[in-house]
C-alpha cells in the first residue's frame, strides 16, 4: 500500500476523510458558543465525560486525539513524500507555462502547510494555553474563546486558516473520492457539489465564531 | 502567413538546450503544424543549418508519434494531435513557442524529440492478454455487453502519445496507464489477469519515475483521444480491489 503512489494517495484520502469527519463535529460543537457560556462550557466538559461510566474521564477524548494525530501524521508524511516525487518527475519547466487547474487544486500543498501550522497554534492557544492571550483558564472555554478573538492577530490567523481549509476541502474531498475509486462520470457533479457545500459550511461555521466575538454577539 | 517561431533546440541529451527564434514565411492556413515545421526545416537545410528534429509518423492522428507543446498546450490549441492541428488555428504574425514534452521519465533526445519508451515498459508489465490467440476467434463466441464494449473501446483509443504526461504538473502517467488497464480489465478476455495487470502496470509506472496524481485534470483536457479523467478513478478502484484481494503473485 505505502510503496505505491496510488496506495499512498489512498492513505491520504482516508486520513483526510477522518479529519474531515472530525471537523464537521468540531464545527457543530463550536456553534454552541452562540448559546451562552453555560451551554458552551458544559459542552466542553461533556467532551471529557463521553462514554462514562464505561470509559474513564477523558478516555474517549484521548482516543479521538490519538486517531487524529495518526491521521495528521499519515496525511502529512504521504503528502511530503508524494510531493517530492512529483517535483522530481517534472524537473524542467515550460518556457511558455499555462495554468489550467483551479486555484484550490494548485494551493493544496502550501494550503496544507498553512493548516498544519495553524493546528499547532490552535492547540497551543486553546488546549494548552501556551500562546493564549490574557490568562488561559482551564475548564472555561467560553472565556478563552472570547479572549483569543479579542486580539487582531487571533482573528487574522484563524480566518486565514479557515479560508485555506475551505479551499483544501473543496479540492480534497472530491479528489479523495476519485482516489478511493468512488467517483465516476455519473457522480462527478454530485461529488463536486458536496465538496463545495462542505467547504462552504465548514468555513462559514468556523468563521462565525471570531465574527461573533468581533461583533460582540459573543462576549 | 508569416510567423515567428521560438523553438527548443538541444543538440543531444547532455546538452543544456535553449529556445531559438526563427522566422518562417509562405505558410498557408490549410497546412498542418508539422508541414509548417517542414517548411522551416527546408529553409534551415538550404541555409546550411541543422533542421529541427521532431517526431512524426502517420500524420493522420492515429499513431501517437507526434508530440510538441505549442504555446504551453500539449498538441497545441485544438484538441487533436499536432499533425491534425492546422495553421488556420493561428494568425498571421503570431509568435509561437514550440517545446518538447517535459518529464523526468521522457528525457529529451534531440530538439523536440523525447524518449517515450517508458510507456512501452508499462505496457510490457501487463498491458496485454497472455493467451496463444492463433487465428481470430468467432466474434460471438465471447459475448461482451454493449456498455462494456463501449467502455473498453473508449480506453483503447489511447495512442500513447504522452500528452497527458506533458500536461501533468507532476509528470504523472496515470491517464495513460489507466487507459491501458481499463481497456482490458473491463473485457472478459482480460478478466483472468485483472488483478495482476493493474498491480504490475502501476508498479512499472512508479518505477519509471513518473509523478503521482493530484487530480489537477490537465491530462484529460489535452488528451487528443478524449480519455476521461474518470479513467484514473476506475484504475484506482481496480488497484484497491486487487490490493485488498491480495492478488500479488
Amino acid at each position: 500500500m505505502w510503496d505505491s503512489t496510488v496506495g499512498k494517495k489512498a492513505v491520504m484520502a482516508v486520513s483526510g476523510l477522518i479529519m474531515l469527519l472530525y471537523l464537521v463535529a468540531h464545527m457543530i460543537g463550536n456553534l454552541k458558543v452562540f448559546f451562552g457560556p453555560q451551554e458552551f462550557n458544559a459542552y466542553g466538559h461533556w467532551i471529557r465525560t463521553v462514554g462514562e461510566p464505561f470509559m474513564h474521564y477523558t478516555w474517549t477524548l484521548w482516543i479521538i486525539r490519538v486517531v487524529l494525530v495518526a491521521a495528521v501524521v499519515a496525511h502529512a508524511t504521504a503528502a511530503y513524500q508524494l510531493s517530492r516525487r512529483d517535483i522530481a518527475a517534472r524537473p524542467a519547466k515550460y518556457v511558455h507555462a499555462r495554468r489550467r487547474a483551479s486555484y484550490a487544486t494548485r494551493t493544496m500543498r502550501w494550503g496544507g502547510v498553512i493548516l498544519g501550522l495553524f493546528v499547532v497554534w490552535h492547540i497551543l492557544d486553546l488546549t494548552t494555553g501556551h500562546v493564549h492571550a490574557g490568562g488561559f483558564q482551564e475548564g472555561h472555554p467560553y472565556q478563552n474563546v472570547v479572549d483569543s478573538f479579542s486580539t487582531w492577530y487571533g482573528n487574522v490567523i484563524y480566518i486565514v486558516a479557515m479560508l485555506a481549509l475551505g479551499l483544501h476541502i473543496r479540492h480534497g474531498f472530491w479528489a479523495a473520492a476519485q482516489t478511493l475509486g468512488a467517483g465516476g462520470r455519473s457522480r462527478d457533479r454530485a461529488l463536486k457539489g458536496v465538496a463545495n457545500l462542505l467547504a462552504l459550511l465548514l468555513t462559514a461555521g468556523f468563521v462565525a465564531v471570531p465574527v461573533g466575538v468581533m461583533t460582540q454577539v459573543v462576549s | 502567413m508569416k510567423l515567428t517561431l521560438r523553438v527548443w533546440r538541444q543538440r543531444n541529451a547532455a546538452d543544456d538546450g535553449a529556445m531559438s527564434t526563427y522566422e518562417v514565411d509562405g505558410i498557408t492556413p490549410d497546412m498542418s503544424f508539422l508541414e509548417m515545421l517542414d517548411t522551416l526545416n527546408e529553409k534551415l537545410i538550404l541555409e546550411g543549418e541543422d533542421p529541427v528534429a521532431f517526431d512524426h509518423d502517420c500524420r493522420e492522428g492515429i499513431c501517437g508519434a507526434c508530440s510538441l507543446v505549442i504555446d504551453g498546450d500539449a498538441h497545441g490549441p485544438e484538441r487533436t494531435t499536432t499533425c491534425q492541428l492546422h495553421m488556420r488555428s493561428f494568425r498571421d504574425g503570431d509568435v509561437i513557442d514550440v517545446e518538447p514534452w517535459r518529464a523526468a521519465a521522457f528525457p529529451v533526445i534531440k530538439d523536440l524529440v523525447v524518449d517515450r519508451s517508458a510507456f512501452d515498459r508499462i505496457v510490457q508489465a501487463g498491458g496485454y492478454i497472455t493467451a496463444p490467440t492463433g487465428t481470430a476467434p468467432e466474434a460471438h463466441a465471447t459475448p461482451v455487453p454493449k456498455p462494456d464494449a463501449d467502455h473498453a473501446f473508449e480506453h483503447a483509443e489511447c495512442i500513447g502519445c504522452g500528452a497527458c504526461v506533458a500536461a501533468c504538473p507532476n509528470g504523472a502517467a496515470m491517464l495513460f496507464t489507466s487507459a491501458k488497464v481499463n481497456h482490458l480489465n473491463v473485457l472478459p478476455q482480460g478478466a483472468p489477469e485483472r488483478e495482476t495487470r493493474v498491480l504490475d502496470m502501476v508498479e512499472a509506472m512508479d518505477a519509471e519515475g513518473f509523478g503521482g496524481c493530484t487530480l489537477a485534470g490537465e491530462c484529460a483536457t489535452v488528451c487528443p483521444k478524449g480519455i476521461p479523467l474518470s479513467s484514473i478513478t476506475d484504475m484506482n478502484r481496480e488497484w484497491l480491489r486487487a490490493t485488498v484481494k491480495g492478488a500479488r503473485r
